[in-house]
């Protein structure tokens, strides 16, 4: 009824239940009544049928339509645009003032500008292209590692430079506060390698020789390993993040404009910090590691909590813990110097800070795995 | 006072105690008049090129800022006028070109401390610091005062920003007005004799917005504080800057140099454009 009597065009004009009618009369094709965006799909639909075998020139006569959102008319701007690369000439004609107005609007975007088409990249090319990411972070990493040097230097000529009071604070958020997560899962690990062994060992009657497994084995790899896992993914993404943000949010510009360098007052503090802690942990992870070792040996294994300990004392020695904490202070070192380099290239807000606390993880886990084998192989050489 | 000529630059990274008193007193004690009768630029650009790796954003920018002025740097949104103050403040080298800042040339913020202060657009106060701790931050780092002056100084900066209560907030407490304000009170901490203001009033309301424009008039002539500021705010512009340069996107430099109540009826359609609001097409 309403839109009957906002329409002037007879029998064109839509009826009560639709909100807009679209004809084709051979080149011309009349909108009317209201053109909606909750329709807008329909009309995209129909407008393009009657316009699929166009030639020539097409005229959109708008005299009938009373009122338009810029969405449809946007979406009719575009169909021009699509018959023009088609070499159809359209043309939008009739429109009344406020119509007009719309299509004024919205001509001065020209519709499917062509969109360059990203082709999907070949599996050798990306290859090639994550090889060459890894050499250039690699580098990064190498080069954030050398003005290290350099500012450690400056900062021994000048130890004032330094942000020492945020070592403690830091040892405290990335060491006290890690001491359960550290606790639990060596003790799982000393646990269930235990239990696993146990079945085989019982098999030979070498029930005690659990103690010598655990204790070298922990000591030696699995205790700096897991802790220096748990670290990274603790505070190596927290300090990431945290650095990241104070990238993006220009406050490591407002520190360089202070005059404090972002080396002495953020990273050595970080790494230091580290370093410190993370052989403490080790110590702790050794320590609940074997206590789950001797748990699986007096309940499964039947040997005496005494007889277990001397067993370790023999088989572990000091050169075993040692290594270990060796290993730990490099790992600390590679997490902290990552995450600072990491986070210290952070930029474009949110999402670069995202991605750069994911690449922190990634790359301390490689650079962990690497310094783990190369140590390994290192100390056994050296018959350490 | 032994050390009182020693300029800035070569004051020595080392904080020793003799030094940063020494900063302390030189910079900030010695009368203002005495340098302002050697009537030097504070501040002088010629023929600067920035940019970002291959693209450059603007060229042969030349201009000179005089002690005591309140300047402004103009331009379009994307014209490249907070790029500039990044090079004006030393944290990217000139791409072609000098700048001399205070007479000490492109500023090297690894040595020391710089003689100004930078207000940053969004603030950039330290996250985990209180905004007391983040305005008496430079004032431990850089003097030689006791704890409890340090404290009533920051205090001091606050009220002079407005901020009186708020030195035992966090920086994520604040809004983005307050912000603003506190680290103004931050970049004045150490009575810089020339401070850089990106964007002072971008997203404030009115009314803080002229508050924040008569506290930096007010600072300009009370102490004789040279004022840098980066705007594209047309309203603080008329009120308080007394010369300006315009930047313009397309040109990529200077399009207008001067008084900004004289350039609003330049004969240049890009200037007055800028200055009366009028877009391209009306």
């Amino acid at each position: 009824m309403a839109s009957n009597a906002l329409s002037p065009i007879g029998e064109r004009a839509p009826t009560a239940d639709e909100a807009y009618r679209i004809v084709r009369d051979k080149g011309t094709i009349r909108l009317s009544g209201d053109l909606r965006m909750h329709d807008a799909s329909a009309i995209w639909r129909e407008v393009r049928k009657e316009t699929e075998r166009a030639e020539g020139s097409v005229v959109f006569d708008l005299s009938g339509v009373h009122a338009s959102d810029g969405g449809v008319m946007a979406l009719l701007i575009e169909l021009r645009a699509e018959l023009g690369a088609r070499g159809v000439k359209a043309e939008l004609v009739g429109a009344g003032q406020r119509v007009e107005a719309i299509v004024k609007l919205y001509s001065g975007h020209d519709g499917v500008t062509k969109r360059n088409k990203r082709r999907p990249e070949g599996a050798v090319a990306q290859i090639g292209r994550s090889a060459f990411e890894v050499k250039e972070e690699a580098k990064a990493i190498f080069d954030f590692l050398g003005s290290m040097v350099l500012a450690a230097i400056t900062l021994v000529r000048h130890p004032r430079a330094g942000h020492w009071k945020e070592v403690a604070p830091l040892c405290e958020k990335a060491g006290a506060n890690a001491v359960p997560i550290v606790l639990l899962i060596n003790f799982l690990v000393g646990f269930v390698m235990a239990f696993q062994s146990a079945r085989q060992l019982k098999m030979f009657g070498a029930n005690i020789y659990v103690a010598d497994l655990v204790g070298i084995s922990l000591t030696r790899e699995l205790a700096p390993l897991m802790t220096a896992i748990i670290v990274c993914g603790r505070s190596g993404a927290g300090f990431a993040a945290e650095l990241g943000s104070m990238k993006v949010n220009e406050e490591i510009d407002a520190l360089r404009t202070l005059g404090l360098t972002p080396f002495g007052w953020l990273v050595v503090p970080r790494v230091l910090a580290l370093v410190v802690v993370v052989p403490l942990l080790t110590l702790i992870a050794d320590f609940i590691g074997i206590g789950g070792g001797v748990l699986v040996g007096v309940l499964d294994l039947g040997l005496t909590p005494r007889g277990y300990y001397i067993e370790t004392l023999t088989a572990v020695h000091g050169w075993d813990v040692l290594t270990g904490l060796l290993k730990s202070v490099v790992f600390a070192f590679a997490i902290a110097l990552i995450a600072c380099q990491q986070g210290f290239s952070a930029s474009g807000g949110a999402e670069g800070v995202g991605k750069r606390t994911t690449s922190t993880v990634v790359t301390s886990l490689f650079a962990i795995v690497i310094i783990d084998a190369l140590s390994t192989v290192l100390f056994r050489a050296f018959n350490l | 006072m032994m050390d009182t000529n020693l300029p800035v630059s070569q004051v020595p990274r080392t904080r020793s105690s003799s030094a940063r008193a020494g900063l302390v007193r030189v910079d900030r004690d010695m009368p203002r008049r005495a340098r302002a009768k050697a009537e030097k630029p504070i501040l002088e650009v010629k023929g600067l090129t920035i940019g970002w790796g291959d693209t450059i954003l603007q060229q042969d920018l030349s201009f000179t800022v005089q002690r005591g002025e309140v300047f402004g740097i103009l331009g379009g949104s994307g014209s490249g006028k907070s790029t500039l103050l990044r090079f004006l403040i030393g944290l990217e080298q000139p791409m072609a070109g000098e700048i001399d800042v205070a007479g000490c040339g492109v500023p090297d913020l690894e040595a020391g401390l710089p003689p100004f202060g930078v207000m940053f657009q969004a603030g950039a106060l330290f996250g985990s610091l209180t905004v007391g701790e983040n305005v008496s931050l430079p004032l431990e780092e850089w003097t030689d005062l006791p704890d409890n002056a340090i404290a009533g100084i920051a205090r001091a900066k606050l009220k002079l920003v407005g901020l009186d209560g708020a030195a035992d907030k966090l920086p994520s407490e604040l809004s983005g007005g307050m912000k603003k304000r506190a680290a103004i009170a931050r970049a004045l901490a150490l009575e810089p004799e020339l401070v850089f203001l990106d964007e002072p009033s971008a997203g404030l309301d009115p009314v803080m917005s002229a508050d924040l424009d008569r506290l930096i008039s007010t600072l300009s002539k009370a102490i004789g504080l040279t004022v840098v500021l980066v705007t594209h705010e047309l309203e603080s512009i008329f009120r308080i800057a007394e010369r300006i340069v315009l930047l313009d996107k397309e040109a990529k430099t200077i399009i207008a140099t001067g008084d900004p109540r004289k350039l609003r009826d330049s004969e240049d359609p890009r200037v007055s454009d800028f200055f009366n609001r009028r877009s391209k097409e009306g």
